[in-house]
């Protein structure tokens, strides 16, 4: 925004409303993503609901509700940070933001124990202990490592995009007057907890 | 250099004050599941899930400040993955 001839101009050409909506465009793709994988684990769940309520229960549910309280809490962080900047509270915006990242990454190292202790265990796709998985509880290990693998890509993506923002953050490039970057990166990271809130429920309370 | 369009300021406290309500909620949710019987669980589930998620797109998203073309966007995709969901269970229960 700030290169090339707008630069030079007075007032370099804004279009909040369309920065928003383009955004939000973005995100329906994203929630037509997962909302066509929780079709397909209903689809499932429904033909096996006995192996999909004993598959469940196999899981560690205590680390899956520390990720959700880890992801709610950096949402939080994330919501503060705008109207940190919004009041023109730099600094505070700059920590906020920092926040969000740091749990961003305490929720994957959550994920990296949680599936090391599966992986470890020979229950990962085509390994030896779920080989011998009966078929409904097999399609439950497979989704859960789809669909969990799935979002902590969405995880990982937003940590980047976060990162890009707290430099942009501290070099005064968002502030008060302009910060539409910061509110679509906010935005995409609350849809990202979103889905998690969702897939909690479905992975490990279903039991 | 011209003022961001649109710059409604939520205070800190409404934040805080949503947070907590998400934090007793899954804690609730949490316990129905694991102490009571499966029936309520799964009506805990379908019910308290989504009003979580309700509350993130309403305070956390600025949904409830923005203009009603984004909230009928919003609620027209919403719906759509609703209806097919819906279908999904029809076809299901009528096999």
């Amino acid at each position: 925004m700030m290169s090339g001839p707008a630069s030079l101009g007075a007032a370099a050409h804004r279009d909040y409303a369309g920065a928003k909506i383009g955004m939000w465009l973005f995100l329906f793709t994203e929630i037509i993503l997962f909302g066509g994988l929780f079709i397909v684990y209903s689809a499932y769940r429904s033909k096996y609901p006995h192996e999909f309520h004993q598959a469940g229960g196999e899981l560690n549910y205590v680390i899956g509700v520390a990720n959700t309280l880890v992801l709610l809490t950096s949402s939080l962080a994330m919501a503060l940070s705008i109207t940190a900047v919004q009041k023109g509270e730099q600094r505070r915006a700059a920590f906020l933001v920092g926040i969000t990242v740091i749990l961003g990454v305490v929720f994957l190292l959550n994920k990296y124990v949680e599936w090391s202790a599966e992986i470890g265990h020979g229950l990962y796709p085509g390994g030896p202990e779920f080989l011998k998985l009966p078929p409904g509880k097999g399609l439950f290990m497979s989704l859960y490592f789809t669909m969990t693998g799935l979002h902590g890509l969405h995880v990982v993506a937003g940590i980047v995009l976060l990162s890009i923002m707290l430099v942009l953050v501290v070099k005064q490039r968002i502030r008060h007057d302009d910060y539409v970057k910061l509110e679509n990166a906010g935005l995409y990271w609350h849809l990202v907890d979103v889905i998690w809130i969702f897939l909690l429920p479905l992975f490990y309370l279903a039991a | 250099m011209m003022d961001q369009e649109h710059g409604h300021v939520v205070p800190y406290e409404t934040f805080f004050k949503v947070w907590g309500v998400l934090l007793a909620l899954t804690m609730i949710l949490t316990m129905v599941s694991k102490l009571f019987h499966e029936a309520l669980s799964v009506w805990a589930m379908l019910l308290i899930t989504p009003f979580k998620a309700g509350l993130v797109f309403y305070y956390f998203m600025h949904l409830k400040f923005e203009g009603l073309l984004l909230k009928a966007m919003v609620f027209v995709a919403l719906a759509t993955l609703v209806v097919f969901i819906g279908m999904l269970f029809f076809d299901i229960s009528f096999r």
